[in-house]
């Protein structure tokens, strides 16, 4: 049994270019990032306030949260720039077809 | 002996808690020691008047990091502990009670006390200002059904405070000396959409109005206004503005006009001195003037860019200001500081309560202010910052998006 177990989570063309959007797996919330034409998933909670990071906008390879600017790498999950010091968990990716899957740690 | 490097902080609120935070994190492996007057550590300021009035947040939520980031970065707390006198050419100051504490470098974030009127009766049982965890909490407890609430002065603070009085069911009445809300931030027709958002929920707010005193048997029962009308309440909240702090920094001999007058990082007219934050005039390059804030994010960004400038940094602050409110629900927000602009965007649907208005001069954008569009709204921001010349009718296109706007 692998630890992770991947979701049908998205159609590609539902999610444009440099555009994010949440999605709920299993009740989780989490962000699927298109940047540049390559997908990224990541934890859509802000770790600094309540916010849903998918409603920010991309700048460079960061998601910046629309509530206090915090800016997360979407490739790491790195909080690079305050007020949030803490990092959001990152997200395996695998496309098949016109499908995105999410890959969520089993458990 | 050469003694270890010591940098201290005075005040741990937003701004000295970035700044001593900062400070370690850039490498500065010397003693850093953060002086604060509340017994509290360094916390944000902007839950008191919304979650933690309410009841809804713990005041723990407004803490800038857990205790042990602040162990760990070694930062040496000195909490309930006022400073007397800053000497600088002495490289010291001293604290109430006359102990002496040497620094190499000095930052003066001691921020803003409310305004308070000067009026008979405002020492009375059931008057406040809010401004502290403490305030805020001592308001929670009075804030009930039964109690009429005034609030003096149609400000951000006194706005969130009647929103968290409606929602707790209290009889709300906001007096107003201007002739509209948040006069000074808002556009007219903003201030109007504002009013009415109070209006429907229930606020009484009056015009025009100044307050001559209050009375009560030592616990308030009257504000008795100028024009010799009486209005019945068992709690007034004062919130007519910030008076910063400056009074340390002019009996050392700093510059001070209208804050603690410092360069574009952050250091006063004596070199090893800096202030940042809601008691700092700093030269903003985006807006060409020199100006004070009293934003949560510039205290913490210009205390961040101070903090890397104390150790040698050449880095320099100017941002867009912004600022937000929460009030019933509602999300107000602003980004920058329109003052000349003579054709406005709406885009969205004032009336459903979800929009932005784009204030431009000749195309170019000066500013905006957002209801429930946090996500456009910060966008703005970068919108500005590119220069570009913007067409109003595209920007009020919901249809068209605000990121193709700056690539075109």
């Amino acid at each position: 049994m692998s630890d992770v177990t991947f979701h049908n989570a998205l159609k590609k063309d539902q999610l444009d270019e440099d555009e994010a959007i949440q999605v709920i797996i299993e009740g989780k919330e989490v962000a699927i990032i298109n940047l540049g034409g390559e997908f990224f998933a990541m934890d859509d909670i802000c770790s600094h306030a309540y916010a849903s990071m998918a409603d920010g906008y991309l700048e460079g390879e960061c998601l910046e949260c629309p509530l206090h600017g915090a800016q997360f790498n979407v490739k790491t999950g790195k909080a690079e720039t305050p007020p949030a010091t803490v990092d959001l968990e990152t997200y395996e990716i695998k496309i098949e077809g016109d499908d995105i899957f999410v890959g969520l740690p089993n458990g | 002996m050469v003694s270890e490097p010591t940098f201290v902080v005075i005040g741990a609120g937003q701004a000295g808690g970035w700044t001593a935070k900062t400070l370690r994190d850039e490498g500065f492996d010397g003693r850093i020691i953060l002086i604060g007057d509340e017994n509290f550590p360094p916390y944000e300021r902007p839950p008191l008047s919304k979650e933690v009035l309410l009841g809804e947040a713990e005041k723990e939520s407004c803490l800038l990091w857990p205790a042990e980031t602040l162990d760990e970065a070694n930062i040496e707390m000195r909490l309930g502990v006022r400073v007397k006198k800053i000497t600088p050419n002495a490289h010291e100051l001293t604290l109430e009670g006359g102990e002496k504490v040497q620094w190499d470098k000095l930052m003066i974030a001691t921020g803003g006390r409310p305004t308070t009127l000067p009026v008979e009766g405002a020492d009375l049982a059931g008057v406040f200002t809010l401004r502290t965890v403490e305030d805020a909490e001592a308001i929670r407890t009075q804030i009930t059904p039964d109690a009429t609430v005034l609030v003096i002065g149609a400000g951000w603070i006194g706005l969130e405070v009647a929103a968290a009085a409606r929602k707790q069911g209290a009889p709300t009445i906001v007096v107003e000396l201007a002739d509209r809300v948040c006069a000074r931030a808002l556009t007219p027709d903003m201030s109007q959409w504002v009013h009415e958002l109070h209006v429907r929920n229930g606020v009484d707010i009056r015009y025009g109005m100044s307050l001559n005193h209050f009375n009560g048997n030592g616990r308030l029962q009257h504000a008795v206004m100028s024009d010799g009308s009486t209005i019945a309440c068992d709690v007034a909240i004062v919130g007519i503005g910030l008076t910063p702090n400056v009074e340390l920094a002019a009996d050392a001999g700093l510059d001070t006009d209208n804050g603690i007058v410092v360069d574009e990082r952050s250091r006063t007219s004596h070199p090893d001195i800096y202030a940042a934050g809601d008691n700092a005039s700093h030269p903003n390059s985006l807006l060409g003037r020199r100006l004070r804030l009293e934003s949560w994010e510039n205290a913490q960004n210009q205390a961040i860019c101070a903090a890397k400038a104390m150790l040698g940094g050449r880095d320099t602050y100017a941002e867009i200001p912004w600022f937000w409110s929460d009030q019933y629900g509602t999300n107000i927000q602003m980004m920058g500081l329109p003052e000349d602009w003579n054709e406005i965007a709406v885009r969205g649907d004032r009336d459903a309560g979800e929009f932005v208005e784009f204030y431009l001069r000749d195309g170019k954008l000066e500013g905006a202010a957002a209801i429930n569009n946090p996500r456009d709204l910060r966008f703005t921001r970068r919108m500005m910052m590119s220069g570009k010349i913007f067409n109003a009718s595209e920007l009020a296109d919901p249809d068209v998006k605000l990121q193709k706007l700056l690539k075109s």
